[in-house]
Protein backbone atom coordinates (compact mmCIF):
# COMPACT_ATOMS: atom_id res chain seq x y z
CA UNK A 1 0.00 0.00 0.00
CA UNK A 2 2.65 2.50 -0.96
CA UNK A 3 1.90 4.12 -4.28
CA UNK A 4 -1.38 5.90 -4.74
CA UNK A 5 -3.42 3.93 -7.13
CA UNK A 6 -6.36 6.27 -7.41
CA UNK A 7 -5.86 9.88 -6.57
CA UNK A 8 -8.36 12.69 -6.21
CA UNK A 9 -6.58 16.01 -6.11
CA UNK A 10 -8.30 19.23 -5.06
CA UNK A 11 -11.56 18.36 -6.79
CA UNK A 12 -14.46 20.80 -6.68
CA UNK A 13 -17.77 20.32 -8.38
CA UNK A 14 -20.21 23.11 -9.11
CA UNK A 15 -23.50 22.59 -10.91
CA UNK A 16 -25.23 25.40 -12.78
CA UNK A 17 -28.63 26.22 -11.35
CA UNK A 18 -31.59 28.08 -12.80
CA UNK A 19 -30.92 31.74 -13.27
CA UNK A 20 -27.19 32.16 -13.46
CA UNK A 21 -26.08 30.84 -10.10
CA UNK A 22 -23.91 27.85 -9.31
CA UNK A 23 -24.40 25.19 -6.72
CA UNK A 24 -21.09 24.13 -5.21
CA UNK A 25 -21.54 20.48 -4.28
CA UNK A 26 -17.96 19.52 -3.48
CA UNK A 27 -15.22 21.87 -2.32
CA UNK A 28 -11.58 20.89 -2.91
CA UNK A 29 -11.68 17.22 -2.07
CA UNK A 30 -8.37 15.37 -1.98
CA UNK A 31 -7.98 11.68 -1.22
CA UNK A 32 -5.87 8.73 -2.18
CA UNK A 33 -6.80 5.11 -2.54
CA UNK A 34 -4.10 2.44 -2.53
CA UNK A 35 -4.14 -0.69 -4.66
CA UNK A 36 -6.42 -3.38 -3.21
CA UNK A 37 -7.77 -0.98 -0.66
CA UNK A 38 -11.49 -0.85 0.19
CA UNK A 39 -12.60 2.70 0.88
CA UNK A 40 -16.10 3.77 1.91
CA UNK A 41 -17.46 7.27 1.48
CA UNK A 42 -19.99 7.99 4.19
CA UNK A 43 -22.10 11.04 4.91
CA UNK A 44 -25.64 12.29 5.17
CA UNK A 45 -27.79 12.21 2.06
CA UNK A 46 -27.17 15.19 -0.17
CA UNK A 47 -23.56 15.55 0.95
CA UNK A 48 -22.25 14.85 -2.52
CA UNK A 49 -20.76 11.41 -1.94
CA UNK A 50 -22.45 10.02 -5.05
CA UNK A 51 -21.22 13.06 -6.98
CA UNK A 52 -17.67 12.22 -5.91
CA UNK A 53 -18.16 8.64 -7.08
CA UNK A 54 -19.54 9.84 -10.44
CA UNK A 55 -16.48 12.06 -10.77
CA UNK A 56 -14.17 9.10 -10.18
CA UNK A 57 -16.22 7.11 -12.72
CA UNK A 58 -15.77 9.97 -15.19
CA UNK A 59 -19.52 10.26 -15.75
CA UNK A 60 -19.18 13.93 -14.85
CA UNK A 61 -16.06 16.07 -15.01
CA UNK A 62 -14.88 18.24 -12.11
CA UNK A 63 -15.12 22.03 -12.19
CA UNK A 64 -11.67 22.20 -10.62
CA UNK A 65 -8.95 19.77 -9.60
CA UNK A 66 -8.07 16.45 -11.16
CA UNK A 67 -8.55 12.73 -10.73
CA UNK A 68 -6.14 10.09 -11.89
CA UNK A 69 -6.20 6.33 -11.91
CA UNK A 70 -2.81 4.61 -12.17
CA UNK A 71 -1.19 7.95 -13.00
CA UNK A 72 -3.55 8.40 -15.96
CA UNK A 73 -5.91 11.37 -15.73
CA UNK A 74 -9.62 10.49 -15.78
CA UNK A 75 -11.21 12.23 -18.76
CA UNK A 76 -14.38 10.19 -19.12
CA UNK A 77 -16.06 6.95 -18.11
CA UNK A 78 -14.47 3.59 -18.86
CA UNK A 79 -14.70 -0.07 -17.88
CA UNK A 80 -11.43 0.20 -15.89
CA UNK A 81 -13.64 1.99 -13.33
CA UNK A 82 -16.73 -0.21 -13.57
CA UNK A 83 -19.65 0.82 -11.47
CA UNK A 84 -22.40 -0.95 -9.56
CA UNK A 85 -25.36 1.39 -9.65
CA UNK A 86 -27.74 2.20 -6.82
CA UNK A 87 -30.75 1.00 -8.81
CA UNK A 88 -29.02 -2.09 -10.29
CA UNK A 89 -29.42 -0.53 -13.78
CA UNK A 90 -29.80 -3.85 -15.54
CA UNK A 91 -31.10 -3.62 -19.07
CA UNK A 92 -34.58 -5.17 -18.82
CA UNK A 93 -34.61 -6.40 -22.43
CA UNK A 94 -31.57 -8.60 -21.83
CA UNK A 95 -31.19 -11.74 -19.74
CA UNK A 96 -28.76 -11.73 -16.80
CA UNK A 97 -26.25 -13.52 -19.02
CA UNK A 98 -26.63 -10.91 -21.79
CA UNK A 99 -26.31 -8.05 -19.32
CA UNK A 100 -22.97 -9.37 -18.13
CA UNK A 101 -21.93 -10.35 -21.65
CA UNK A 102 -22.42 -6.74 -22.78
CA UNK A 103 -19.64 -5.67 -20.42
CA UNK A 104 -17.38 -8.66 -21.09
CA UNK A 105 -17.69 -8.28 -24.86
CA UNK A 106 -16.78 -4.61 -24.60
CA UNK A 107 -13.68 -5.22 -22.51
CA UNK A 108 -12.36 -8.52 -23.87
CA UNK A 109 -14.10 -8.73 -27.26
CA UNK A 110 -10.96 -7.86 -29.20
CA UNK A 111 -8.55 -10.12 -27.34
CA UNK A 112 -10.55 -13.23 -26.47
CA UNK A 113 -12.45 -15.83 -28.48
CA UNK A 114 -16.18 -16.36 -28.10
CA UNK A 115 -15.85 -19.39 -25.86
CA UNK A 116 -13.52 -17.53 -23.51
CA UNK A 117 -15.99 -14.65 -23.31
CA UNK A 118 -18.76 -17.08 -22.45
CA UNK A 119 -16.55 -18.59 -19.75
CA UNK A 120 -15.90 -15.17 -18.24
CA UNK A 121 -19.60 -14.35 -18.10
CA UNK A 122 -20.41 -17.68 -16.47
CA UNK A 123 -17.53 -17.28 -14.04
CA UNK A 124 -18.77 -13.85 -12.95
CA UNK A 125 -22.33 -15.07 -12.48
CA UNK A 126 -21.11 -18.11 -10.57
CA UNK A 127 -19.08 -15.86 -8.29
CA UNK A 128 -22.32 -14.21 -7.14
CA UNK A 129 -24.15 -17.59 -7.01
CA UNK A 130 -26.46 -16.91 -9.92
CA UNK A 131 -25.50 -19.74 -12.22
CA UNK A 132 -29.07 -21.10 -11.95
CA UNK A 133 -30.69 -17.80 -13.02
CA UNK A 134 -28.29 -16.94 -15.82
CA UNK A 135 -30.86 -16.99 -18.59
CA UNK A 136 -33.65 -15.27 -16.72
CA UNK A 137 -34.73 -11.71 -17.42
CA UNK A 138 -34.36 -9.09 -14.69
CA UNK A 139 -38.13 -8.91 -14.12
CA UNK A 140 -38.12 -12.62 -13.27
CA UNK A 141 -35.68 -12.32 -10.35
CA UNK A 142 -35.70 -10.60 -6.94
CA UNK A 143 -34.15 -7.24 -6.10
CA UNK A 144 -31.21 -8.85 -4.32
CA UNK A 145 -30.52 -11.09 -7.30
CA UNK A 146 -30.65 -8.11 -9.67
CA UNK A 147 -28.04 -6.31 -7.61
CA UNK A 148 -25.87 -9.44 -7.69
CA UNK A 149 -26.05 -9.38 -11.48
CA UNK A 150 -25.02 -5.72 -11.30
CA UNK A 151 -22.00 -6.71 -9.19
CA UNK A 152 -21.18 -9.60 -11.55
CA UNK A 153 -21.37 -7.26 -14.54
CA UNK A 154 -18.95 -4.80 -12.96
CA UNK A 155 -16.55 -7.51 -11.78
CA UNK A 156 -16.61 -9.26 -15.15
CA UNK A 157 -15.12 -6.15 -16.72
CA UNK A 158 -12.03 -6.77 -14.52
CA UNK A 159 -11.93 -3.13 -13.42
CA UNK A 160 -8.84 -1.49 -11.90
CA UNK A 161 -11.20 0.14 -9.43
CA UNK A 162 -14.66 -1.14 -8.58
CA UNK A 163 -17.11 1.66 -7.81
CA UNK A 164 -20.24 0.92 -5.77
CA UNK A 165 -22.95 3.55 -5.40
CA UNK A 166 -25.07 2.57 -2.39
CA UNK A 167 -25.55 -0.83 -3.99
CA UNK A 168 -27.59 -2.28 -1.15
CA UNK A 169 -29.62 0.81 -0.31
CA UNK A 170 -32.81 -0.42 -1.94
CA UNK A 171 -32.74 -3.90 -0.37
CA UNK A 172 -34.33 -5.23 2.81
CA UNK A 173 -32.09 -5.74 5.85
CA UNK A 174 -31.68 -9.52 5.52
CA UNK A 175 -30.93 -9.47 1.80
CA UNK A 176 -28.57 -6.60 2.40
CA UNK A 177 -26.66 -8.55 5.06
CA UNK A 178 -26.27 -11.60 2.84
CA UNK A 179 -25.05 -9.47 -0.08
CA UNK A 180 -22.60 -7.64 2.19
CA UNK A 181 -21.19 -10.98 3.32
CA UNK A 182 -20.91 -12.04 -0.27
CA UNK A 183 -19.12 -8.83 -1.20
CA UNK A 184 -16.68 -9.33 1.72
CA UNK A 185 -15.95 -12.82 0.45
CA UNK A 186 -15.48 -11.72 -3.18
CA UNK A 187 -13.33 -8.73 -2.33
CA UNK A 188 -11.10 -10.79 -0.05
CA UNK A 189 -10.71 -13.33 -2.80
CA UNK A 190 -9.90 -11.08 -5.73
CA UNK A 191 -8.28 -8.25 -3.73
CA UNK A 192 -9.73 -5.57 -5.97
CA UNK A 193 -9.59 -1.87 -5.25
CA UNK A 194 -13.02 -0.62 -4.23
CA UNK A 195 -14.62 2.75 -3.59
CA UNK A 196 -18.10 2.44 -2.16
CA UNK A 197 -20.68 5.03 -1.23
CA UNK A 198 -22.92 4.19 1.70
CA UNK A 199 -24.83 5.76 4.54
CA UNK A 200 -24.86 2.56 6.58
CA UNK A 201 -22.30 2.68 9.41
CA UNK A 202 -22.15 -1.08 10.07
CA UNK A 203 -21.78 -1.77 6.38
CA UNK A 204 -18.90 0.67 6.14
CA UNK A 205 -17.01 -0.88 9.07
CA UNK A 206 -17.66 -4.44 7.93
CA UNK A 207 -16.31 -3.84 4.46
CA UNK A 208 -13.75 -1.04 4.59
CA UNK A 209 -10.06 -0.63 5.19
CA UNK A 210 -10.64 3.09 5.46
CA UNK A 211 -13.76 5.21 5.87
CA UNK A 212 -13.88 8.73 4.47
CA UNK A 213 -16.44 10.87 6.28
CA UNK A 214 -17.89 13.78 4.40
CA UNK A 215 -19.34 16.98 5.84
CA UNK A 216 -22.84 18.10 4.95
CA UNK A 217 -23.32 19.87 1.65
CA UNK A 218 -23.32 22.31 0.03
CA UNK A 219 -19.57 22.70 -0.46
CA UNK A 220 -18.94 19.34 1.18
CA UNK A 221 -15.42 18.48 2.26
CA UNK A 222 -13.75 15.49 3.84
CA UNK A 223 -14.44 15.88 7.54
CA UNK A 224 -12.56 12.92 8.96
CA UNK A 225 -10.92 9.65 7.92
CA UNK A 226 -11.09 6.46 9.94
CA UNK A 227 -8.72 3.55 9.40
CA UNK A 228 -10.50 0.31 10.20
CA UNK A 229 -7.98 -2.06 11.73
CA UNK A 230 -10.08 -5.13 12.15
CA UNK A 231 -8.60 -8.44 11.05
CA UNK A 232 -9.89 -10.15 7.93
CA UNK A 233 -11.74 -12.31 7.18
CA UNK A 234 -14.41 -10.45 9.08
CA UNK A 235 -17.51 -12.07 10.44
CA UNK A 236 -20.51 -9.97 11.24
CA UNK A 237 -21.38 -12.01 14.37
CA UNK A 238 -17.88 -11.87 15.82
CA UNK A 239 -17.62 -8.16 15.04
CA UNK A 240 -20.75 -7.43 17.04
CA UNK A 241 -18.86 -8.39 20.21
CA UNK A 242 -15.55 -6.81 19.18
CA UNK A 243 -14.61 -3.74 21.31
CA UNK A 244 -12.64 -2.26 18.40
CA UNK A 245 -15.77 -2.48 16.23
CA UNK A 246 -17.75 -0.68 18.92
CA UNK A 247 -15.10 2.04 19.11
CA UNK A 248 -15.18 2.55 15.33
CA UNK A 249 -18.94 2.67 15.45
CA UNK A 250 -18.78 5.28 18.21
CA UNK A 251 -16.34 7.32 16.15
CA UNK A 252 -18.58 7.32 13.07
CA UNK A 253 -21.76 7.98 15.03
CA UNK A 254 -20.13 10.91 16.79
CA UNK A 255 -19.07 12.39 13.48
CA UNK A 256 -22.40 11.88 11.75
CA UNK A 257 -24.79 12.79 14.54
CA UNK A 258 -22.82 15.14 16.79
CA UNK A 259 -20.47 17.05 14.51
CA UNK A 260 -22.56 16.82 11.35
CA UNK A 261 -25.96 16.41 12.98
CA UNK A 262 -28.89 17.30 10.83
CA UNK A 263 -31.85 19.22 12.12
CA UNK A 264 -34.84 16.93 12.68
CA UNK A 265 -37.03 16.99 9.61
CA UNK B 1 -78.24 -7.50 -11.17
CA UNK B 2 -75.11 -8.51 -9.32
CA UNK B 3 -74.57 -11.35 -11.75
CA UNK B 4 -74.66 -8.95 -14.67
CA UNK B 5 -72.27 -6.58 -12.97
CA UNK B 6 -70.05 -9.54 -12.15
CA UNK B 7 -69.77 -10.44 -15.82
CA UNK B 8 -69.23 -7.32 -17.88
CA UNK B 9 -69.68 -9.14 -21.19
CA UNK B 10 -73.29 -9.91 -20.22
CA UNK B 11 -73.78 -6.19 -19.82
CA UNK B 12 -72.29 -5.62 -23.26
CA UNK B 13 -74.63 -8.17 -24.83
CA UNK B 14 -77.60 -6.68 -23.01
CA UNK B 15 -76.76 -3.17 -24.15
CA UNK B 16 -76.27 -4.42 -27.71
CA UNK B 17 -79.69 -6.07 -27.74
CA UNK B 18 -81.24 -2.95 -26.22
CA UNK B 19 -79.72 -0.66 -28.84
CA UNK B 20 -80.73 -2.95 -31.70
CA UNK B 21 -84.27 -3.11 -30.33
CA UNK B 22 -84.41 0.67 -30.04
CA UNK B 23 -83.10 1.02 -33.58
CA UNK B 24 -85.73 -1.46 -34.79
CA UNK B 25 -88.58 0.34 -33.04
CA UNK B 26 -87.50 3.71 -34.39
CA UNK B 27 -87.08 2.53 -37.98
CA UNK B 28 -89.78 -0.16 -38.38
CA UNK B 29 -92.54 2.35 -37.65
CA UNK B 30 -91.52 4.61 -40.52
CA UNK B 31 -91.26 3.77 -44.21
CA UNK B 32 -89.47 0.56 -43.48
CA UNK B 33 -90.00 -1.04 -46.88
CA UNK B 34 -88.39 1.80 -48.78
CA UNK B 35 -85.30 1.68 -46.61
CA UNK B 36 -84.17 -1.70 -47.88
CA UNK B 37 -83.80 -0.54 -51.45
CA UNK B 38 -83.86 -3.43 -53.84
CA UNK B 39 -80.43 -3.94 -55.40
CA UNK B 40 -81.97 -4.45 -58.86
CA UNK B 41 -83.84 -1.22 -58.45
CA UNK B 42 -80.78 0.61 -57.30
CA UNK B 43 -78.80 -0.57 -60.28
CA UNK B 44 -81.53 0.56 -62.62
CA UNK B 45 -82.11 3.86 -60.89
CA UNK B 46 -78.43 4.68 -60.38
CA UNK B 47 -77.80 8.29 -59.40
CA UNK B 48 -81.46 9.21 -59.57
CA UNK B 49 -82.12 7.08 -56.50
CA UNK B 50 -80.51 9.82 -54.47
CA UNK B 51 -83.35 12.06 -55.46
CA UNK B 52 -85.93 9.77 -53.90
CA UNK B 53 -87.25 11.63 -50.86
CA UNK B 54 -88.87 8.54 -49.36
CA UNK B 55 -85.60 6.83 -48.33
CA UNK B 56 -85.34 6.20 -44.59
CA UNK B 57 -82.90 4.67 -42.19
CA UNK B 58 -83.14 0.88 -42.70
CA UNK B 59 -84.14 -1.51 -39.92
CA UNK B 60 -81.52 -3.66 -38.25
CA UNK B 61 -83.03 -6.68 -39.99
CA UNK B 62 -82.62 -5.07 -43.40
CA UNK B 63 -79.02 -4.15 -42.62
CA UNK B 64 -78.30 -7.69 -41.46
CA UNK B 65 -79.83 -9.11 -44.65
CA UNK B 66 -77.82 -6.69 -46.75
CA UNK B 67 -74.71 -7.60 -44.73
CA UNK B 68 -75.31 -11.26 -45.48
CA UNK B 69 -75.61 -10.52 -49.19
CA UNK B 70 -72.49 -8.37 -49.25
CA UNK B 71 -70.45 -10.94 -47.37
CA UNK B 72 -71.76 -13.75 -49.56
CA UNK B 73 -70.41 -11.87 -52.58
CA UNK B 74 -67.49 -10.36 -50.70
CA UNK B 75 -64.85 -11.69 -53.04
CA UNK B 76 -66.91 -11.32 -56.19
CA UNK B 77 -65.11 -9.53 -59.00
CA UNK B 78 -66.96 -10.91 -62.02
CA UNK B 79 -68.58 -7.55 -62.73
CA UNK B 80 -66.12 -4.60 -62.78
CA UNK B 81 -68.95 -2.29 -61.69
CA UNK B 82 -69.84 -4.43 -58.73
CA UNK B 83 -66.64 -5.46 -56.98
CA UNK B 84 -67.11 -7.42 -53.71
CA UNK B 85 -66.79 -5.49 -50.45
CA UNK B 86 -63.77 -7.56 -49.31
CA UNK B 87 -61.75 -6.26 -52.27
CA UNK B 88 -62.60 -2.70 -51.29
CA UNK B 89 -61.55 -3.37 -47.72
CA UNK B 90 -58.31 -5.03 -48.83
CA UNK B 91 -57.60 -2.15 -51.19
CA UNK B 92 -57.99 0.33 -48.31
CA UNK B 93 -55.95 -1.85 -45.97
CA UNK B 94 -53.18 -2.10 -48.55
CA UNK B 95 -53.03 1.69 -48.94
CA UNK B 96 -53.04 2.19 -45.18
CA UNK B 97 -50.30 -0.36 -44.58
CA UNK B 98 -48.16 0.95 -47.43
CA UNK B 99 -48.44 4.58 -46.36
CA UNK B 100 -47.97 3.56 -42.74
CA UNK B 101 -44.83 1.56 -43.55
CA UNK B 102 -43.36 4.51 -45.47
CA UNK B 103 -44.10 6.79 -42.52
CA UNK B 104 -42.51 4.29 -40.12
CA UNK B 105 -39.33 4.09 -42.18
CA UNK B 106 -39.03 7.88 -42.13
CA UNK B 107 -40.29 8.52 -38.59
CA UNK B 108 -38.07 6.17 -36.59
CA UNK B 109 -34.62 7.28 -37.81
CA UNK B 110 -35.71 10.92 -37.95
CA UNK B 111 -37.28 10.62 -34.51
CA UNK B 112 -34.01 9.27 -33.12
CA UNK B 113 -32.12 12.17 -34.69
CA UNK B 114 -34.59 14.61 -33.10
CA UNK B 115 -34.43 12.90 -29.72
CA UNK B 116 -30.67 12.50 -29.56
CA UNK B 117 -29.45 15.77 -31.06
CA UNK B 118 -30.99 18.94 -29.63
CA UNK B 119 -29.63 20.84 -32.62
CA UNK B 120 -31.65 18.75 -35.07
CA UNK B 121 -34.69 19.06 -32.82
CA UNK B 122 -34.49 22.83 -32.65
CA UNK B 123 -33.84 23.16 -36.38
CA UNK B 124 -36.76 20.94 -37.43
CA UNK B 125 -39.24 21.80 -34.69
CA UNK B 126 -40.77 24.86 -36.45
CA UNK B 127 -41.50 22.76 -39.54
CA UNK B 128 -43.05 20.00 -37.48
CA UNK B 129 -45.20 22.44 -35.53
CA UNK B 130 -46.56 24.02 -38.72
CA UNK B 131 -47.05 20.82 -40.71
CA UNK B 132 -48.52 18.70 -37.94
CA UNK B 133 -51.83 20.53 -37.43
CA UNK B 134 -52.66 20.52 -41.15
CA UNK B 135 -55.56 18.20 -41.82
CA UNK B 136 -54.23 15.45 -44.05
CA UNK B 137 -57.21 15.97 -46.36
CA UNK B 138 -56.09 19.52 -47.08
CA UNK B 139 -53.27 17.96 -49.07
CA UNK B 140 -55.64 15.87 -51.18
CA UNK B 141 -56.25 18.22 -54.14
CA UNK B 142 -52.57 19.09 -54.30
CA UNK B 143 -51.66 15.40 -54.12
CA UNK B 144 -54.17 14.55 -56.86
CA UNK B 145 -52.66 17.24 -59.05
CA UNK B 146 -49.07 16.19 -58.31
CA UNK B 147 -49.44 12.40 -58.55
CA UNK B 148 -52.36 12.28 -61.01
CA UNK B 149 -53.48 9.07 -59.39
CA UNK B 150 -56.06 8.78 -56.64
CA UNK B 151 -54.49 5.62 -55.18
CA UNK B 152 -51.02 7.14 -54.90
CA UNK B 153 -52.55 10.31 -53.49
CA UNK B 154 -54.36 8.30 -50.82
CA UNK B 155 -51.07 6.62 -49.87
CA UNK B 156 -49.42 10.02 -49.65
CA UNK B 157 -52.20 11.27 -47.38
CA UNK B 158 -51.78 8.24 -45.14
CA UNK B 159 -48.04 8.84 -45.03
CA UNK B 160 -48.54 12.44 -44.00
CA UNK B 161 -51.01 11.69 -41.25
CA UNK B 162 -49.24 8.61 -39.87
CA UNK B 163 -45.86 10.35 -39.73
CA UNK B 164 -46.36 12.77 -36.84
CA UNK B 165 -47.39 10.55 -33.94
CA UNK B 166 -44.59 8.08 -34.69
CA UNK B 167 -42.04 10.85 -35.21
CA UNK B 168 -42.89 12.67 -32.01
CA UNK B 169 -43.18 9.52 -29.89
CA UNK B 170 -39.86 8.19 -31.14
CA UNK B 171 -38.19 11.54 -30.42
CA UNK B 172 -39.66 11.69 -26.91
CA UNK B 173 -38.74 8.04 -26.31
CA UNK B 174 -35.15 8.53 -27.46
CA UNK B 175 -34.72 11.76 -25.51
CA UNK B 176 -35.97 10.21 -22.28
CA UNK B 177 -34.06 6.96 -22.13
CA UNK B 178 -33.28 6.43 -18.45
CA UNK B 179 -30.03 8.05 -17.41
CA UNK B 180 -28.94 4.89 -15.59
CA UNK B 181 -29.02 2.90 -18.85
CA UNK B 182 -27.11 5.62 -20.65
CA UNK B 183 -24.59 5.53 -17.80
CA UNK B 184 -24.20 1.76 -18.13
CA UNK B 185 -23.44 2.26 -21.80
CA UNK B 186 -20.92 5.01 -21.00
CA UNK B 187 -19.19 3.15 -18.17
CA UNK B 188 -18.69 0.04 -20.27
CA UNK B 189 -17.67 2.14 -23.26
CA UNK B 190 -20.17 1.03 -25.90
CA UNK B 191 -19.38 2.42 -29.36
CA UNK B 192 -22.05 4.63 -30.95
CA UNK B 193 -23.57 1.96 -33.17
CA UNK B 194 -24.00 -0.50 -30.30
CA UNK B 195 -25.14 2.27 -27.99
CA UNK B 196 -28.02 2.93 -30.38
CA UNK B 197 -28.77 -0.70 -31.27
CA UNK B 198 -28.45 -2.28 -27.82
CA UNK B 199 -29.49 0.55 -25.48
CA UNK B 200 -31.33 3.44 -27.12
CA UNK B 201 -33.49 1.45 -29.53
CA UNK B 202 -34.76 -1.25 -27.16
CA UNK B 203 -35.35 1.39 -24.49
CA UNK B 204 -37.48 3.42 -26.93
CA UNK B 205 -39.53 0.51 -28.28
CA UNK B 206 -42.51 1.02 -25.94
CA UNK B 207 -42.81 4.68 -26.98
CA UNK B 208 -42.37 3.82 -30.67
CA UNK B 209 -45.08 1.18 -30.40
CA UNK B 210 -47.44 3.68 -28.77
CA UNK B 211 -46.77 6.05 -31.67
CA UNK B 212 -47.47 3.25 -34.12
CA UNK B 213 -50.80 2.49 -32.48
CA UNK B 214 -51.88 6.11 -32.62
CA UNK B 215 -50.72 6.39 -36.23
CA UNK B 216 -52.49 3.31 -37.51
CA UNK B 217 -55.69 4.50 -35.85
CA UNK B 218 -55.48 7.89 -37.52
CA UNK B 219 -54.52 6.33 -40.85
CA UNK B 220 -57.58 4.10 -40.75
CA UNK B 221 -59.74 7.17 -39.97
CA UNK B 222 -58.29 9.14 -42.81
CA UNK B 223 -58.31 6.51 -45.56
CA UNK B 224 -62.12 6.48 -45.64
CA UNK B 225 -62.26 10.21 -46.22
CA UNK B 226 -59.36 10.16 -48.67
CA UNK B 227 -61.05 7.51 -50.77
CA UNK B 228 -64.28 9.47 -50.90
CA UNK B 229 -62.43 12.07 -52.92
CA UNK B 230 -61.61 10.85 -56.37
CA UNK B 231 -60.80 7.21 -55.65
CA UNK B 232 -62.25 4.42 -57.79
CA UNK B 233 -61.89 1.70 -55.17
CA UNK B 234 -61.56 1.19 -51.46
CA UNK B 235 -64.02 1.19 -48.60
CA UNK B 236 -64.33 4.98 -48.62
CA UNK B 237 -65.26 4.89 -52.30
CA UNK B 238 -67.67 2.05 -51.53
CA UNK B 239 -69.53 4.11 -48.93
CA UNK B 240 -69.67 7.16 -51.16
CA UNK B 241 -70.88 5.06 -54.08
CA UNK B 242 -73.59 3.43 -51.99
CA UNK B 243 -74.63 6.85 -50.77
CA UNK B 244 -75.01 7.99 -54.36
CA UNK B 245 -77.17 4.90 -54.91
CA UNK B 246 -79.02 5.63 -51.69
CA UNK B 247 -78.04 2.16 -50.47
CA UNK B 248 -78.24 3.10 -46.80
CA UNK B 249 -78.12 -0.53 -45.63
CA UNK B 250 -74.88 -1.14 -47.55
CA UNK B 251 -73.41 2.01 -46.03
CA UNK B 252 -74.22 0.85 -42.52
CA UNK B 253 -72.71 -2.57 -43.24
CA UNK B 254 -69.54 -0.85 -44.49
CA UNK B 255 -69.43 1.39 -41.39
CA UNK B 256 -69.62 -1.63 -39.10
CA UNK B 257 -66.88 -3.39 -41.10
CA UNK B 258 -64.64 -0.31 -40.84
CA UNK B 259 -65.04 -0.45 -37.09
CA UNK B 260 -64.20 -4.14 -36.94
CA UNK B 261 -61.13 -3.82 -39.18
CA UNK B 262 -59.93 -0.83 -37.13
CA UNK B 263 -60.32 -2.90 -33.97
CA UNK B 264 -58.33 -5.68 -35.63
CA UNK B 265 -55.51 -3.32 -36.60
CA UNK B 266 -55.28 -1.89 -33.11
CA UNK B 267 -55.34 -5.31 -31.43
CA UNK B 268 -52.61 -6.50 -33.75
CA UNK B 269 -50.37 -3.60 -32.84
CA UNK B 270 -51.21 -3.94 -29.14
CA UNK B 271 -50.17 -7.58 -29.34
CA UNK B 272 -46.96 -6.65 -31.13
CA UNK B 273 -46.24 -3.97 -28.52
CA UNK B 274 -46.63 -6.53 -25.76
CA UNK B 275 -44.30 -8.94 -27.51
CA UNK B 276 -41.61 -6.40 -28.39
CA UNK B 277 -41.58 -4.16 -25.30
CA UNK B 278 -39.41 -5.09 -22.37
CA UNK B 279 -40.96 -6.07 -19.05
CA UNK B 280 -39.92 -4.70 -15.70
Amino acid sequence: MSTDFLSVDGVSMAFPVKGNGRFLALDSISMEVAKSEFVCLIGHSGCGKSTLLNLIAGLILPSAGSISCEQKPVRGPGPDRAMVFQSHALLPWMTCYQNVYLAVKQVFGRTLAGSALKEKVEEALTLVHLEHAMHKYPFEISGGMKQRVGIARALAAAPRVLLLDEPFGALDALTRASLQDELVRIVERIRSTVVMVTHDIDEAILLSDRIVMMTNGPAARIGDVLTVDLPRPRDRLELAANPQFAAHRQHLLTFLYRKQGMAAE
Amino acid sequence: MRRILGRPWLGSVGLFILLIALWHVLTATGAADVSAVDPEYARLAGQSAAAQPTAAIPTPGAVARRGGELLLHAFDRSNPNNIGIAWHLLQSLGRVLFGFALALVVAVPLGFALGLFPYVYQALNPFIQVLRPISPLAWMPLALYAFRDSGVSAIFIIFICALWPMLINTAVGAANVRQEWVNVSRVFGLPTLQHVALIMFPASVPMIMTGMRISIGIAWFVIVAAEMVGAQSGIGYFIWNEWNNLQLASMIVAIVLIGLVGLGLDSMLAWMARRLSFKE
